[in-house]
């Protein structure tokens, strides 16, 4: 296992990244890139058997970050992981780069095309199912959002996995707790998850998602796990590293950011 | 099985049965392919092909849309995820999944549904699937293919597995005279032209082509009139050329689908030729309307998509 210090150092970095893509990009959302900065650290860093210089390698793990709106973390995670220069990252929704504002297939590192919410628990289930037919040992990730988490087929999914008893899959909800335009519970109450899950006879961990060492043991424990999918909830904070973005919903975005923003935000990211 | 034995002319089958057969023949072929399966195998038609070749079956219930995103991720392991289900709910239900996940990510992965048009018959309009054409040829990267018979449906399908990315395929529900034998080529994207005419051509698709060859016989016995037939069982890509020379060499073109006149095969024959070749035309299909119970025959006469709802247009140009 790495050294959680520097998984967290990582976080940092995916962090800065993230707000330095969405202020050139002109566009994009910092509040849930900034809560999954530890899951992408720890995935990438730590977890996932993948080759940044063999993005198409057949046997790697695979990941989908169902809330594609979340990319401007996960094409940072994927640039310090060696998939692309970071200073790449900066042309995020630049017509003439490939950074686009959702996750498309013909990016180095990216897995499947999200961005609109409730698919991609399915098409890691899918990557799942094949890893089983072709006796693999690769394992699926997906990374979900609150707002997943209301989509019929998430639910379709969630059904479909532990039917299939899928212990090679693995997802993790960036539970937050703020959608686009309200709180989670003032929009479509989708708690209490866990137990919602429970009775869908997964295996459940239920952690703080900014807690490296938690999140590394809830992994290990997935690994662990037999014939049950896992599903991890992670407990995080929209917009966390950035005190004036931290639970304030108008920072779930696409915002554009000023220079004024972008140099306070960095400020904040070094307190 | 290790030759794909094909029906006889005339004989009355269902494209459905086609698709079990061709399942059952093609798995002793290649190993490089499942079936996803929403509770409907003994609907589609692929019934053989799960009682043969259950561990080639992938089962995810009546929930179509989780079927096609899977379909996405599955793919990408090597082996092509062949989904089948109802077109209402493997085209509609599960539209934007197969849009997004699928097509824009140019998956290679094979979308089979039935029940299709006015063929379906007595289910209604519920299971009448009558704007597939329209809905699907719209997105980019996909292939739609809607094969005039079983024979043409078997060879459609291996051309399919042969194929890289993703392709829509129709299968019917109703038994209908079998007109292929099975000996010529099939190309994806290739029309073929089944009778020789100067004066109109009937271009048809699905059902409606057996109906069109009647009616070119008819026309020649009754007015006189040399139709030419044209197969065009692949929607997209369109065969450009082969529509071209009709266009040009005959004076009229009729087309003649078991969809909605909006959207569908017709329309895509009209946007070309506006654009290239300004051509009179008639459309056959169903006026927008939604189906409803009865027979197969039956509802082409209701519906307008008959023989003869054909042979009057063929004279109204």
């Amino acid at each position: 296992m790495s050294h959680p210090e520097n998984l967290a150092r990582i976080a940092k970095d995916i962090r800065i990244n993230s707000i330095k893509s969405i202020y050139h990009g002109r566009s994009g959302h910092p509040g849930g890139s900034l809560s999954i900065a530890e899951l992408l650290s720890v995935l990438y860093f730590d977890e996932m058997n993948v080759k940044a210089n063999d993005p198409d390698w057949i046997d790697r793990d695979r990941l989908v970050l169902s809330k594609g709106h979340a990319c401007p973390a996960l094409y940072s995670a994927l640039a310090l992981k060696g998939y692309f220069d970071i200073e790449e990252v900066k042309k995020l929704r630049h017509l003439e780069h490939y950074l686009e504002g959702h996750p498309e297939i013909n990016i180095p590192g990216i897995d499947a095309v999200s961005g609109s919410l409730g698919m991609g628990l399915s098409q890691a289930l899918g990557m799942a199912l094949g890893a089983k037919y072709t006796k693999k040992q690769y394992r699926s990730y997906v990374i979900l959002g609150d707002g997943d988490m209301q989509e019929g087929n998430t639910w379709e999914a969630i059904m479909a996995a532990s039917h299939h008893q899928l212990d090679n899959l693995v997802a993790i909800l960036d539970s937050n707790g703020l959608q686009g335009d309200a709180s989670v519970e003032q929009q479509m109450n989708t708690f209490p998850i866990v137990e919602k899950l429970s009775a869908f006879q997964w295996n459940i961990i239920d952690i703080d998602g900014h807690d490296i060492k938690q999140l590394q043991n809830a992994l290990k424990n997935a690994r662990e796990t037999k014939n049950q999918p896992t599903f991890i909830c992670a407990n995080t904070i929209k917009g966390k590293g950035i005190h004036f973005m931290e639970n304030v919903l108008s920072w779930h975005g696409s915002v554009t950011m000023n220079q004024q923003q972008l140099e306070d935000s960095l400020a904040a990211l070094e307190q | 099985m290790t030759q794909l034995e094909f029906w006889q002319t005339g004989e009355k089958v269902s494209i459905r049965e086609g698709f079990g057969r061709v399942l059952n023949y093609a798995a002793t072929q290649r190993d490089d392919f499942v079936l996803f399966d929403a509770d409907v195998a003994g609907g589609t038609g692929a019934k053989p092909f799960v009682q043969e070749n259950p561990q080639r079956v992938i089962q995810f219930g009546i929930a179509e849309q989780n079927m096609m995103a899977a379909a996405a991720g599955f793919s990408d392991c090597g082996i092509i995820p062949v989904v089948s289900t109802f077109a209402s709910f493997g085209v509609m239900r599960a539209h934007e999944q197969f849009r997004t996940a699928i097509c824009y990510a140019n998956r290679n992965v094979k979308l089979c549904c039935s029940h299709i048009g006015l063929d379906t018959g007595p289910d209604g309009a519920t299971a009448q699937m009558l704007e597939d054409l329209a809905t699907m040829r719209a997105i980019p990267n996909v292939t739609v293919i809607s094969p005039a018979d079983a024979n043409e449906f078997m060879q459609a399908f291996l051309a399919m597995l042969d194929h890289t990315g993703p392709v829509y395929l129709r299968i019917g529900r109703s038994d209908n005279p079998i007109i292929a034998d099975g000996k010529s080529d099939f190309k994806i994207g290739k029309a073929q032209r089944l009778t020789e005419g100067n004066d109109i051509t009937i271009i048809a698709t699905g059902v409606m082509v057996e109906r069109a060859l009647n009616v070119a016989e008819q026309l020649k016995n009754n007015e006189k009139i040399s139709a030419r037939v044209i197969n065009l069982s692949t929607i997209k890509p369109l065969d450009q050329t082969e529509i071209l020379l009709a266009a040009q060499q005959t004076n009229g073109i009729v087309t003649a689908e078991d969809h909605n006149v909006c959207g569908g095969m017709g329309s895509a024959v009209a946007e070309f030729l506006a654009e290239n070749h300004p051509t009179k035309m008639k459309r056959v299909g169903v006026n927008d309307q939604f189906g409803k119970s009865g027979e197969p025959d039956e509802l082409a006469k209701f519906f307008h998509i008959d023989e003869a709802s054909i042979y009057q247009a063929c004279l109204s140009i």
